[in-house]
């Protein structure tokens, strides 16, 4: 198992070196730059552009730049944003628990009512309810975060006025109740999507349970339905779901992008499409190699937490 | 069923949506300003109440002089005071100085070399040191600090012995006149030196992100990506402030800054403002004030005039006959901007009224081209000396009202025999070295020509201001003529505005007929507030709408 992990560890590492790279090259030879944002400013010159980049540090070879990014990286220095001079990790950080929050409530109920209507729609197969969640699904799935959370804007707050437009909290409230009532709307526009997959992939992996022999041997031994279920499939079914969360678990960081755009949610999906749309580079890499750092995290721990509860994977 | 069944799912909305917003957000940085006031209700006693001003952009950069943008500016205005401000008029009026330096006052000697400038007593800074001479020496000399990652040097380069007289009163000489630089000085913020002077790294000081002013309001916080919170300075020396909490909220999308301004969430939508197609219906929005006002931008198409089909001016005069201007504005536009017929906004002091008007005439585009030799050719393009009549042109890829626009020209210079091909650019790479370098062959551009509210556009007309050709500036038209260069000189020199203006029309009407680029009009944004909000007073001679905003305050209901 140690050495598993070990190996495991070893690879990620390399492959955060390469993300790094390809990541930094990408970033660097795409046209444009961080400069072109003054371009048009009133009485700019193309003297203070240069002398701007020199600042930046933007004059030097490509490599040179690279090297000195991994440097300071490497002892914990993730630079300094071009656009506002702070240090990446402190932006990165300062915008991490908006979208936690948010993902993590959004999560939560993707993952609880998903799986729900998964086995429920398992072991009522082609009932009624069984294909409207089919449905639903396909609807949730296809219609795009954007425009169902203008619309849900459009329905609660303008015109019912029930829940606010957007925005974390009320400015010079911020109580809980504040927060909660701010979170209804974007975690369930979020949590459509998500709901959609958990139900189908638990579904599936609720009804490959279901046929197997040991479930038979349960019910021929005169368990309950009920009894059935909990003890022997869903746990069971349940398996496949850790990795699958494992997966998921680095889009609690980007992928908010949408709902955080139309909620006006200060999270780190909005960080970096701003941080593109300026070429800030060193908050760009932060939060890259944040996330890179995420999946891999996300996938080592799915892997081990697998292993663990399954014998089979570790012995063979 | 696998893992990558997933992730492909999610991806493609994520990867649309991206692109989605990177288009909506591109091509609309652009500078601004102006129009009217309605102050009904006198201000409350003592300052009062909650404001939240939306902006689309986010303010990052506290400390005025680092490198910014223009939204960063409604920060500065809010947190710190200039010398003296530009009013909505154009004058200037005192702020930190209590008089505005002039030939007449003495402020400036009459060859425009020496200065003196007073300074109001009894000024503090938000931490409650007095400000001085000593302040206004540092801001200064901290402009042209090497080791400072100084936004703007231009004029501050040429001041010479700044002298501290007295707590109140600073000289010094310029190397050389140079009249735009009260409008500079219009736009330079006094920092404090017992703060910032102190400091060895001023790039990295924690006064970068806790600003302290003399301003109207209080630094409070800043919650990244979200808002910014102020609070009123109570000790403030000028009118106002009449606000107990002024808030700048961050708000990305066009969309949701005018559905917030709808749900009441934002009470004044600031920059970037309202989009021409939500006009009609936010003007009857209840309890909203809607206004269109004018900015200092100016569309226009540019040539780069080193194409050999620019360089015959009868290929630009007809051109500019072939372009259904009044339409572009009606259809494309809502109606909202204004056509005009110079790069000088319409309410400026300077503005030449009487410049030719433009008529939409197809056939004396033509009878222009017949009669100076461009011929059609079989493909029934036009062509002369072996130049076919035929160019790109260039805006930002995904403002989809200029590619309108490009749609549109493209049709009516095909009728007169002049071949369009339309080649637009991501806003990063079209205002790169393509825009710099004059790599192009014609634009649709949207430019702020002045220096805050001064004439002065040596840095687009000058022939030394060429980039491509070595020079610096933003003479991106690779624009050439000695007697704009003589005109630009003396203008600059000139420190009475009547006298002035003779020269900057002379200009107005010597790029009238050059035409480099054609003017199309100046812009128009749609503003909006709550009712009950007052003293919103837009101005054209600066960048940001919260240039007054110590004086705005809550009407009782």
């Amino acid at each position: 198992m140690l050495r598993y992990l070990l190996s495991r560890l070893w690879q990620s590492l390399i492959l955060l070196l390469l993300v790094s790279m390809i990541g930094f090259a990408v970033l660097t030879l795409a046209p444009g730059g961080p400069l072109s944002q003054f371009t048009l400013t009133p009485g700019m010159t193309k003297e203070a552009l240069d002398r701007i980049a020199a600042q930046m540090g933007l004059d030097r070879p490509l490599p040179i730049q690279y090297l000195d990014w991994l440097r300071h990286m490497l002892m914990g220095d993730w630079g300094h944003s071009y656009r506002d001079n702070q240090p990446v990790l402190s932006i990165i950080l300062g915008h991490l628990f908006a979208t936690l929050l948010l993902m993590g409530t959004s999560m939560v109920i993707s993952i609880v009512l998903g799986t729900w209507i998964g086995i429920r729609g398992a072991t009522k197969r082609y009932s009624i309810f069984d294909y409207s969640a089919t449905i639903g699904a396909m609807v949730a799935l296809s219609i795009p975060t954007f425009w169902f959370g203008l619309i849900a804007i459009y329905i609660f707050s303008l015109k019912l006025k029930w829940l606010p437009a957007g925005n974390m909290y009320t400015v010079g409230n911020g109580s809980f109740g504040d927060y909660a009532i701010h979170l209804i709307m974007p975690s369930l526009v979020l949590a459509l999507v998500n709901i959609a997959v958990w139900s189908r992939y638990m579904r599936t992996a609720t009804l490959d349970v279901i046929n197997q022999d040991f479930v038979r041997t349960a019910k021929a031994k005169g368990l309950s339905p009920r009894r059935v279920l909990m003890r022997h499939v869903v746990g069971n079914a349940l398996l496949p779901m850790i990795t699958l969360a494992g997966v998921q678990l680095p889009t609690v960081l980007g992928g908010a992008l949408v709902a955080e755009t139309v909620f006006t949610w200060p999270g780190m999906g909005r960080l970096f499409l701003d941080s593109l749309g300026y070429s800030d580079y060193p908050v760009v890499m932060g939060l890259l190699m944040f996330s890179a750092i995420f999946v891999l995290i996300g996938n080592l721990l799915a892997d081990l937490l697998v292993a663990f509860v399954d014998p089979r994977v570790r012995l063979g | 069923m696998s893992d990558a069944n997933d992730t492909i799912l999610l991806k493609p909305t994520r990867r649309q949506a991206l692109t989605m917003m990177a288009l909506g957000a591109s091509g609309l940085i652009m500078p601004n300003i102006l129009g009217r006031s309605e102050a009904f209700a006198a201000p409350p006693a003592k300052p009062t109440g909650q404001l939240v001003i939306g902006f689309s952009q986010e303010p990052t950069v506290f400390n005025p002089h680092l490198i910014h943008i223009e939204v960063d500016e409604g920060i500065h205005f809010s947190v710190f005071d200039p010398l003296f401000i530009v009013t909505p008029e154009g004058k200037f009026s005192p702020s930190l100085a209590t008089e505005v330096p002039s030939v007449e006052n003495g402020g400036i000697s009459a060859d425009g070399l020496n200065w003196k400038i007073k300074l109001r007593d009894g000024v503090k800074w938000h931490d409650g040191k007095p400000f001085t001479a000593e302040d206004v020496k540092f801001t200064l000399e901290l402009m042209v600090d090497p080791d400072f990652r100084s936004w703007r040097k231009t004029g501050h380069e040429l001041v010479r012995d700044l002298t501290v007289v007295s707590p109140t009163e600073i000289t010094w000489r310029m190397e050389k006149p140079f009249a735009p630089y009260p409008s500079i000085l219009a736009m330079t913020f006094i920092v404090p030196k017992h703060i910032l002077g102190a400091e060895k790294d001023k790039n990295t000081a924690p006064f970068n992100n806790a600003p302290v002013g003399t301003g109207p309001f209080k630094w409070v916080e800043r919650i990244p990506g979200d808002h910014i919170t102020l609070a009123a300075n109570t000790d403030y020396f000028g009118d106002g402030p009449y606000l107990e909490t002024l808030v700048y909220k961050y708000v990305p999308d066009l969309t949701v800054l005018y559905t917030q301004f709808k749900t009441g969430d934002i009470d004044v939508v600031g920059l970037q403002w309202i989009t021409p197609d939500h006009y009609e219906e936010a003007k009857a929005l209840d309890g909203k004030v809607v206004a269109v006002v004018p900015a200092a931008t100016v569309e226009s198409i540019g040539f780069n005039m080193e194409r050999p089909q620019f360089k015959d001016p009868a290929v630009r005069e007809a051109l500019y006959h072939a372009i259904d201007k009044q339409t572009i504005i009606d259809a494309l536009y809502y109606g909202l901007p204004t056509p005009t017929e110079s790069y000088i906004p319409q309410q400026s002091f300077y503005y030449n009224p009487d410049l030719p008007k433009q008529e939409f005439s197809p056939d004396k585009a033509k009878k222009i081209l017949d009669d100076a030799g461009w011929k059609p050719g079989a493909d029934g393009i036009r062509a002369k000396d072996g130049v076919r009549l035929a160019f790109t042109n260039s805006t930002t890829a995904g403002n989809h009202i200029r590619e309108q626009v490009q749609q549109f020209m493209q049709q009516t210079f095909k009728d007169i025999g002049v071949e369009l091909t339309i080649s637009n650019l991501p806003p990063a790479v079209m205002w790169g070295d393509y825009w710099t370098m004059s790599k192009f062959d014609s634009v649709v551009v949207g430019i702020n020509f002045q220096t805050g509210s001064d004439p002065d556009t040596s840095d687009y007309f000058r022939s030394t201001a060429i980039t491509a050709k070595g020079g610096a500036g933003q003479n991106s038209w690779q624009y050439a003529n000695p007697e704009v260069d003589k005109l630009l000189a003396e203008g600059g020199q000139i420190f009475v505005p009547e006298e002035r203006k003779k020269v900057y029309q002379k200009i107005q009407e010597v790029m009238r007929h050059d035409l480099p680029f054609l003017p199309l009009f100046q812009y128009a944004t749609v503003r909006g507030h709550k009712v009950g909000v007052e003293n919103v007073t837009p101005n054209i001679n600066v960048r940001i709408d919260t240039w007054n905003v110590g004086t705005w305050y809550w009407a009782k209901a």
